[in-house]
């Protein structure tokens, strides 16, 4: 199969998959339990008022008229409008969006570095001592549960030691990084990191960075078990394939045999690895947020859920569900553009 | 036959099954020791209201917010209650919570897993697509999702902590019934006339019973994980039950305070019950799957 | 003592070698008591079918035997080094440099990320730092001309050579550091018949031309018969038989080299069965009593199953591990 039509078959078979999602979360949220207005004036409420939402929201037409609304709308970018104070649930997720892909890209680079190096260690110490405590520690961490290794790090390097900030995104003293200016041409990528080193703010970035630490090395703590465990049985193999040994029989260092040699070939099912994880990353970095009061999306959903803002939750976890499939997508790609038996 | 009988015959069959287990090597062992955990704590709980020095939920039953000490092991927390007492018994909410969601999942998954991949064809492919979008989408979301529509209540955490289960389960035994299906001593079972119902408990459940226990046992762990983010994010239980996962949500608030044992002593405990599952799984999927060495 | 004898004498001696593998079922002697000894310029061939050692007395020779396989003991002397005696960083220098190794499959002999060029550079800039990738690369590209490939290949990557190239790219590889010793571990049995007799050829006049010692790993006789100059025989796990080839084809006397010349082949299999020689090589978690090779011998008396022969000198440099020979002469 030629790259061009892997490509092509597979950016159409996300569309369905968009599609069955977005069909499941209009089920779960409108259909579930009933009527969701209902559901968020807990208590007796004048029944007019109770009327007078529905309308608002277009929740009183009949549900198959919903769907196609909640369709089309979704594809105008439009996501309806908060229970809570009518305003635009799209403005509340674009703006809670990078603070949720920040803490994601950081935590996977921990998750991978610390993965990888620890796997390596472990297939090439493969059954003495140091390779049994480094399998141990990744079950150990898989059974942690985040947000309880989130408290205990912020006890104890956040509190005990005063290192490190334990909780928002940002020195609230410090204007928060504003991106790149030229001229009336504003760009500003909402990673706090990023926009620091487009404004050339070498203290924004530090700040950014010292409050993304604890949260990012959280879940990527957690995050590193899988890693460590393929790239143990991966590395594993790979280093009693033919051409390891015939490198090592060249007399190549060994240092050169472990990485451009073995790792090379064994990253890449890593690579897609990392791609599977996101799906289990975000619903950690729910957790995360919660626990470092990080403002992205996670926080969001869990104040939302709290309002019983339903039409809010709806747009929060279609927005995890698309960017999940997202991801997916492009590592396929990028897999099957690496992979030089597909590309040539 | 008296108590002591009874007690006699279980050891007899029990202590050669764990002997033969450490016979097996590390895998043995990982399970051993995960079984141990998780009996330990099941019957901690169980045999807690007995033991537990104080009533979990009784409030001022000490100062509030001292240490470990003589009287309160593990301290106390800001309403008075006892700390030791609350770890003792705050296990059973999520005992409960995994086995229903593991129970539903069998009673659904391992069904659904067998008639749609014996199946084939059209039923196969619509059931599998759903089962892989429900799988792709980030697992403890959607658990927050339902349980957030659902509501409170061990119940509906089971159910929500099921419904993102149940796509794991259908696809290994999915993968698993493919390749027997295709194994000859299915053709022939058929050649003779044979029912497909029989085929199915007859030859296909037996050999795939291996994995279902150790997708179970994952299940088991997981579920107690979410549990505790469930309850963490208040889609949990009342406040009226001893609960390990509601002791961390409560004690994060008094972390700047420095009471460390309020969420460390609750927090190690899930830690144990979700490393023995986890320790079981591996053992046993060790067993089941050995890694060929040489 | 002077220089002259120095060069005369021998380049490699192995004496005593024995490997074994630890698996999880139990201990396998991979190799037992090997003895041999190599010279300048001399070509050894090591004849045995798969399991005989053959491949895991060569690896031992650049200490690579795979894990769970150990060098139990005996000793290995190259070129006046103590070879088992070697830090680990001084045996890799000496790997490529001193001794090279070609392995059997070519198909998985090279990284398939990287560049045929790149191999090359890699390999000169460990053992010669000094040396500038230019430099590498006009190198590596002579010896492209010397194996017989067009220059310009090496910029491809692996996948985009056949077999016989890389097998010539593995030769070069092996090549470029002018050593001592190259060892060719079954170098065409992954090939097709067309390209071994090429290959082989190859190996004759690179020999000549750099004047190394070369040493043969292969199951088919007839090809070390042809070009070494002598021969060790080995069946599981020992040597049963020694001499120059001349002497080994005038008068073979181990009953398995009898039968193993009685069987020379036409057509080059993967997994070729002597089907001349009765009976299975001997699995080598319970080895048989006594003389491993007396379940298939045609020979076989009452003493064969007691214990095992020694060598036994039966002519110039030519032992042989076999009790019909014991009156001749002792070892």
């Amino acid at each position: 199969m030629t790259l061009r039509s892997y490509v092509i078959s597979r950016i159409l078979l996300t569309i369905p998959m968009i599609l069955i999602l977005l069909t499941m979360v209009f089920l779960v949220i409108r259909v579930l339990p009933g009527d969701p207005v209902l559901l968020h004036f807990e208590k007796n409420v004048d029944p007019d008022v109770i009327q007078a939402m529905r309308v608002r929201l277009g929740l009183d037409k009949p549900l198959w008229i919903q769907y196609f609304d909640y369709l089309f709308g979704l594809f105008r970018g439009d996501m309806g409008e908060s229970m809570q104070d009518y305003s635009s649930i799209g403005q509340q997720i674009f703006s809670a969006f990078p603070a949720t892909l920040e803490l994601a890209i950081f935590s996977m680079i921990i998750a991978t570095a610390l993965g990888v190096v620890l796997g390596v260690q472990a297939s090439k110490a493969y059954n003495r001592p140091q390779d049994h405590v480094i399998r141990i520690f990744g079950i150990v961490t898989y059974a942690l549960p985040v947000f309880f290794l989130g408290m205990i790090l912020q006890m104890s390097l956040g509190l005990g030691l005063h290192l490190l900030p334990v909780g928002q995104r940002f020195n609230p003293a410090m204007q928060t990084p504003v991106g790149l200016s030229i001229g009336s041409l504003h760009f500003s990528s909402g990673l706090y990191t990023i926009d620091s080193v487009l404004e050339g703010n070498m203290y924004k970035l530090v700040e950014s960075l010292r409050y993304l630490c604890l949260p990012s090395l959280t879940l990527g703590l957690v995050l590193s078990g899988v890693f460590i465990r393929l790239t143990r049985s991966n590395m594993f193999e790979t280093l009693r394939l033919d051409f390891v040994t015939a490198a090592r029989a060249r007399g190549l260092k060994e240092n050169k045999v472990t990485y451009s040699y073995a790792l090379r070939n064994a990253f890449l099912p890593v690579l897609t690895m990392m791609g599977l994880q996101f799906a289990a990353l975000l619903g950690g970095a729910i957790l995360t947020e919660t626990t470092f009061s990080w403002p992205g999306l996670g926080r969001y959903i869990v104040d939302r859920i709290n309002f019983r803002d339903y039409t809010a939750i709806q747009g929060a976890i279609i927005v995890f569900g698309i960017f999940v499939s997202v991801v997916s997508l492009v590592v396929d790609l990028l897999y099957a553009y690496l992979d030089p038996r597909i590309r040539l | 036959m008296g108590k002591a009988d009874t007690k006699k015959s279980m050891l007899s069959a029990i202590l050669p099954g764990l002997g033969s287990l450490a016979k097996r090597g590390l895998a043995g062992w990982l399970i051993i020791v995960g079984l141990i955990f998780v009996t330990a704590i099941i019957m901690i709980t169980v045999i807690s209201p007995w033991i537990r020095p104080y009533d979990p939920i009784k409030i001022n039953v000490g100062p509030p917010l001292i240490g470990p000490s003589a009287q309160h092991p593990f301290g106390t927390n800001d309403l008075g209650q006892d700390i030791f007492s609350r770890v003792l018994s705050g296990g059973g909410i999520m005992l409960q919570v995994s086995l229903l969601s593991v129970i539903v999942c069998l009673a659904v998954g391992v069904p659904l897993g067998l008639f749609a991949s014996y199946a084939g064809g059209v039923v196969d492919r619509l059931v599998g697509l759903v089962m892989d979008s429900i799988y792709a989408f980030p697992g403890l979301v959607l658990a927050i999702a339902i349980a957030a529509m659902l509501g409170r209540g061990v119940v509906n955490m089971a159910l929500s902590i099921a419904v993102v289960y149940i796509p794991s389960y259908f696809r290994v035994i999915r993968s698993q019934v493919l390749s027997i299906k295709e194994m000859s001593y299915i053709e022939a079972a058929n050649a003779v006339g044979a029912k497909n119902r029989t085929i199915l408990t007859r030859y296909i459940l037996p050999n795939i019973m291996p994995s279902i226990v150790v997708v179970a046992t994952v299940n088991f762990a997981d579920a107690i994980l979410t549990a505790a983010g469930l309850t963490f994010i208040g889609l949990g239980v009342s406040v009226s039950v001893p609960d390990w996962g509601w002791d961390l949500t409560n004690g994060r608030a008094l972390l700047a305070s420095g009471t460390w044992w309020v969420i460390t002593f609750p927090g190690i405990m899930i830690i144990l019950l979700a490393l023995g599952f986890t320790l079981i799984g591996e053992g046993l999927s060790e067993l089941f799957n050995p890694r060929l060495e040489q | 003592m002077s220089e002259e004898k120095k060069e005369k004498t021998q380049l490699l001696a192995v004496n005593d070698l024995t490997v074994e593998y630890s698996a999880r079922r139990g201990k396998i002697r991979a190799v037992e008591n090997a003895s041999f000894t190599l010279d300048r310029g001399e070509t050894l061939g090591i004849v045995g079918e798969s399991g005989s050692g053959k491949s895991t007395l060569g690896m031992s020779l650049i200490r690579l035997v795979p894990y769970p396989g150990k060098i139990m003991k005996g000793n290995i002397i190259l070129e006046e080094q103590r070879i088992l005696k070697l830090k680990d960083e001084q045996m890799r220098d000496l790997r490529g440099r001193k001794i090279s190794y070609i392995f059997q499959d070519p198909m998985t002999s090279l990284n398939p990320v990287e560049k045929i060029k790149d191999h090359f550079i890699e390999l000169i800039q460990t053992h010669e730092p000094k040396v500038t990738k230019a430099q590498a690369l006009k190198r590596a590209q002579q010896l492209f001309k010397d194996v017989g490939i067009q220059p310009e290949r090496i910029s491809d990557y692996p996948h985009q050579l056949s077999g016989g190239m890389r097998q010539r790219v593995m030769i070069a590889l092996a090549l470029a550091l002018n050593p001592s010793v190259v060892i060719a571990d079954e170098p065409t049995t992954a090939l097709d018949v067309v390209v071994q007799a090429k290959i082989l050829d190859l190996l004759g006049t690179l020999q000549e031309r750099y004047g190394m010692a070369l040493i043969l790993i292969t199951h088919d006789l007839s090809i070390v018969l042809e070009r070494s100059d002598k021969i060790v025989v080995m069946y599981a796990g020992r040597i049963v038989e020694q001499a120059r080839s001349t002497a080994l084809y005038k008068s073979t006397q181990h009953p398995y080299s009898q039968g193993l010349l009685k069987s020379i082949p036409n057509i080059e299999l993967a997994d070729q069965k002597l089907e001349a020689i009765g009976g299975t090589p001997p699995d080598l978690l319970n080895p048989p009593h006594g003389c491993r090779f007396w379940p298939r011998c045609p020979f076989v008396m009452p003493e064969c199953l007691v214990e095992e022969p020694s060598l036994y000198e039966t002519g110039e440099n030519h032992l042989v591990r076999c009790y019909l020979y014991k009156g001749e002469g002792n070892e």
